[in-house]
This record gives structure tokens, sequence and C-alpha cells, in this order.
């Protein structure tokens, strides 16, 4: 009995009974919802135009912050730094098309799969030689994030937002808006649906797979650098911010690897969820909790909507 | 066959002319030193018994397939390898005989994607989406409603593809093939599975192209009526070898294609 009321009665009448802390909760797993929405676009992107899952997506991140913060200590100035590592970005996404996916077209899914787990260490390799491997700071500031937290009083008690959170969580809606719009309203969009739908059509009318496969492969360069400097702002910047890309997983099981309404929901819910369970069912269920709980919010939400938050179909490709 | 036009077309100039190809997948020889032509405005039925190399031959032209010998070429231009890319670009386009559309799109996005390579703006107007992207967007669409309206698929033109009937599906097709507003239009089984009033349906709209807009139309098809009453020039295929070219009437006559579609051994 004693557990049953710990389960499912005594989170809720806290909740009930500390209003602030519930907000201040949800706002936690809002933000963080909004970052792992970012990061699971960068997914969907490239399955959706290439079928491949990029396991280097996580550390693509990393890559991105370690460039951008490495540039930096090396005296470039911070906005400088920024534009160069978009740059970057963009090489990486060309470098890929051209040697890693066209030599391998028409492989097998399995090998392309393969072949970015050879980028991710690459990438890793490659950063280190350049950056060293030693913990970062992200420069937060520099780039003109703001700092410190804005309280407001709630219910007899504070809720506390962080500057940071405030503009990750504007900064990362607004880039998954623009992503979200541009892939379904743009001829380029209009393309990118093409190729996931069928190759060969795609390619009958002359899209070219090779354009749309550095255009997604961009995108989830940038979407990873925004990721990263969000994330590396809270934390700091090393390889361990690889394990992001674990928390897009579970994204990826509720919301479908090829939607990106169902990323962005899907983000918002595992955030959200996450946070609420660390916070109220943490203390029953014990420490550690937070590295699976996602995965189960995912799992649960599949017992009550099997074909995923969207119903779009997991795509075969031909 | 179609008496009006046919002296012009026999005397027409050539747009794609293919010589000594040779395709093979391992060891299956699927198209083994064939040649033929297709003249500029004319309907040039590809037949053959299954398994002859049609299609294969069709994959070849749009550059699908590198043929391991022989040349292709088309408007003048002779190439050894060319990407489908090339070939769309150089105005051929084409339908599958498994039907191939974007399932997730709407019939209009779908005929829509037809019109990639004619739009031209970048990706900054793209992305704002006023301006000339818009007035592009505009005009393109008025294109394509042109040939929604040709085909008659008006009331269907916001349904996903996946939940039309085959025969639309098909019609689908050729309309995202037609505004590619090719010079060359490639059409693998355009009525295969259809019933005879789809059948005519479909044979119309192929005369019509033909006709209207002047387009030169390379034709795969197993129903020996539809192919007497379209075709100028029929090129007969059997085990990857042409065994016949000539007029429909020919062809028919032919002794070696008669044995190929009896299954007579050779
Ligand atoms: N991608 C491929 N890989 C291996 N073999 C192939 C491939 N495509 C075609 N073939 C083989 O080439 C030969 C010719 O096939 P093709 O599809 O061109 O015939 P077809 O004339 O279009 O037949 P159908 O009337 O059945 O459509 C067949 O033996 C086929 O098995
Ligand atoms: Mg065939």
């Amino acid at each position: 009995m004693d557990i049953l009321y710990k389960a499912f009665i005594d989170p809720f009448m806290q909740m009930g009974a500390a209003p602030d802390l519930f907000v201040q909760t949800l706002w936690d797993g809002l933000v963080a919802g909004v970052l792992y929405s970012l990061i699971a676009l960068g997914f969907v992107l490239i399955f959706k135009a290439s079928g491949v899952f990029n396991f280097a997506q996580g550390i693509m991140v990393v890559f991105a912050a370690l460039t951008l913060v490495g540039l930096h200590e090396k005296g470039v100035p911070a906005y400088l730094a920024l534009a160069i590592t978009i740059g970057i970005m963009f090489l990486l996404a060309v470098g890929v098309e051209k040697l890693m996916l066209r030599p391998l077209v028409n492989q097998p899914d399995i090998i392309l799969f393969m072949a970015t787990f050879g980028l991710t260490y690459f990438l890793i390799g490659f950063g280190e030689l350049i950056f060293g491997g030693d913990p970062k700071v992200m420069i937060a500031t520099q780039l003109g994030l703001p700092r410190g937290a804005i309280d407001f009083k709630f219910a007899g008690g504070f809720v506390s937002l962080q500057k940071i959170d405030i503009a990750a969580t504007i900064i990362a809606s607004i880039m998954v808006a623009s992503l979200a719009i541009f892939f379904q309203k743009t001829r380029i969009g209009r393309a990118l649906r093409a190729v996931a739908d069928s190759h060969k059509a795609a390619l009958s009318v002359g899209i070219s797979l090779e354009q749309i496969w550095v255009i997604v492969w961009f995108a989830a360069g940038l979407v990873a650098l925004a990721t990263g400097i969000m994330w590396g702002a809270r934390s700091e910047v090393s390889f361990a911010l690889e394990i992001i890309a674990l928390k897009a997983l579970p994204v990826l099981i509720l919301g479908g690897f090829t939607s990106i309404p169902g990323a962005i929901a899907g983000g918002v819910i595992i955030g959200v969820g996450e946070k609420i369970g660390e916070f109220y069912w943490g203390p029953l269920l014990g420490s550690g909790i937070e590295t699976w709980l996602a995965y189960v919010i995912a799992l649960v939400f599949l017992l009550f909507r099997p074909q995923g938050l969207f119903g779009e179909k997991i795509i075969e490709r031909i | 066959m179609r008496a009006p036009d046919g002296p012009d077309v026999m005397a027409g100039e050539v747009l794609l002319s293919v010589a000594n190809v040779s395709l093979s997948f391992g060891g299956v020889k699927a198209i083994s030193g064939v040649s033929f032509d297709i003249r500029k405005g004319e309907i040039r039925a590809i037949i053959g018994p299954n398994g002859a190399g049609k299609t294969s031959m069709l994959n070849v032209i749009n550059g699908f397939y590198q043929p391991q010998e022989g040349v292709i070429t088309f408007k003048g231009k002779a190439r050894a390898k060319m990407r489908p890319h090339d070939a769309a670009d150089g105005g051929i386009a084409r339908t599958f005989q498994n039907v191939a559309l974007f399932r997730g799109m709407t019939a209009l996005d779908n005929i829509m994607a037809g019109r990639t390579l004619k739009m031209h703006k970048n990706l900054f107007w793209q992305l704002l989406r006023h301006g000339p992207a818009m007035v592009e967007e505009v005009e393109h669409r008025h294109r394509v409603e042109e040939i929604i309206d040709f085909l008659k698929i008006q009331e269907i033109r916001r349904t996903p593809v996946a939940r039309l009937p085959y025969g639309l599906q098909k019609r689908v097709e050729l309309g995202r093939a037609l505004a590619m507003e090719p010079d060359l239009l490639l059409l693998d089984e355009p009525m295969a599975g259809m019933n005879i009033e789809e059948k005519e349906d479909m044979s119309r709209f192929i005369l019509d192209v033909n006709e209207h807009y002047g387009t030169t139309i390379a034709l795969i098809e197993h129903d020996m009526g539809v192919v007497m009453d379209l075709s100028d020039r029929v090129v007969v295929l059997d085990h990857g070898i042409k065994i016949a070219d000539g007029t429909p009437a020919e062809v028919m006559k032919n002794q070696a294609v008669i044995d190929a579609y009896l299954g007579v051994a050779h």
C-alpha cells in the first residue's frame, strides 16, 4: 500500500501543495525538451533524405561547439568564430556527401550506418587533434547570450527562469520553426520529401540527390552547432556532451524517424516528462533515473499510440 | 496506325539514337547490341515478351543504368555516360512500370515536383517565399493547373496520392512527367492494370500530348490494339535482342515477332 501511495498519490499531492515548484519543473522540462527537439530534428532530416541513421549527430554537436570555442581561444573574435564554424559545418556537409555518401550510394542502409560510426571517430580524433581534449567553457557571454535569472512570484513561492534558458528556448524554437517551414513549404523542402518517398522518381524529375544531401547535412550541422552552444552554456564543452544524442533516441521512437512535427512534439513531451518524473518520482525510483526515464516515457506513449505521435510509417527505401 | 502525320514523321529528324547498346547484370544479359532511333514528333512503341529488356532500355535512356557497350545520341550529342539528372535536364521525362509517385504528397505536389528543374531562383528567395520566388511559384502553379485540367484530375488534386486508385495514380504520374515539359517522354506500360475505359482515356491523353505539344514519345505496351492505334513505328525486343523494327503493320506480319509471342524456341 505504501508503495502505491508513493507512486500514485504522493507525487500529485506534492504538485498541488507547491505549484511554484511544479511550474519550475515544467519550465526546466520545456527548456530541455526544446533542445531535444532540435537534436532530434537533425536526425530526422538526414534520415528522411538518405535513410541513414546518423550515429555521428551527437559528436557533431561536440565538434561544432569545440570548433567555436577553440577558434575563440586562438584569438578569433566570437562572432567571426561563429561565422567560421558555420562555414566549417558546411564544408563538413560537402565532405560527407563527396567522400561518404556518394561512394556508398546504393549500398545497404547498414553500410551507411556503419560509415557514420567512422565519421564519429574521425570527428573525435580530428577535434582533439586541433583543439585538444580538455573540457572548455562555452563563450556564451561573448556571443551576446544573457546571464543571470529572472525570478517571479508565483503561488506564494518563486519561479526562477535562467536568462540563458529563455534565450535557448527562443532561439531553438525559431530554428525549429524555420527549418520546419523551410522543409514543408519550399521547393527544396518538396524535393526533400520527394527523395524520402522515392529515390528513383526523385531522380527522374531531375532532383539532385547530392544537392539534397549537402543541404540536409548542413542543416543538421547548424542544428548541432546551436545545440552545442546552448547545451555547452549550461555545462561545459567536452566530449561528454555527445550523450545528448542518446536523449534524441526516445524522442525519435516517440515522434517517428521521418516526422518533423513528431520531433518537435516528441522533444517537448520527453523533456517535460523527464523532468517531472525525475522530480516527483525520482525519490521513489532511486538515482540514475534520468538515464532511462525518457525511454520509459516513449514506450508508455507507444502503448497507447503504436503508430507513434503522428502516425507516419517508417518509409522503406527502394 | 496513325495515317495523317505518318509521312512527315517518317522523314523526320532523329531525336535519339541508340547504337549497339549492351547491358548486363552480372551474368544476366538484359540487352545485347540493340540499335534503333526515335524521330522527332513520333510515338515509338517498344514491345516484346516479359523480360525482353524493354524497361532496361528505358533505364539506359534516362541514365538509371550505364550500358557496358554502345553509344546513345540525344539531340545530336553522343554520350557514353549520363546521370538521371542530366537526362531530366536535357528534356527526358518518364513514368514507371510500377507507379513511382511521392506517396506522402498530394497529386498537386507530385505534379509540382515535376517543375523542379524549371525553378531557378536561389535558396535565399526560396526561404523568404516572397519576391521573385513567390511570383515564380504562382507561375508554376499556373502551368501545373493547366496539366491538371488537361488530365481531368481537378477533383483529386489535394488528395494524397497513396489514397488514389491505381488508374488515377498512373494519370498523376503522367502529369508529373508532363510538368517537366519534356522533349522526349518515356512511358513504361502506362495502361497496365487498367480497365478498357481507363485505357481509352490514357490513349487519348497520349495522343493529345503528342499532337498538341509535339512531344516525342517512347511507349512500352503489351496491348497490341493500343500499339496499333497509337504508334508510328515499333521496335520489338526479345531476350535482349532486337528482332524487328518498322511500322505496326510491318512488325505484326514479321515471322520472328509472331514466333517470339507464341513462344517458339530459337
Ligand atoms: N536491376 C536489375 N538487376 C538484375 N537483373 C535485372 C535488373 N533489371 C532487369 N534485370 C533483368 O534483365 C532482364 C530484362 O528485364 P526488363 O525489366 O528490362 O524486361 P521487360 O522487357 O521490361 O519485361 P516486362 O515486360 O516483364 O516488364 C530480365 O531478365 C531481368 O530479370
Ligand atoms: Mg518492364
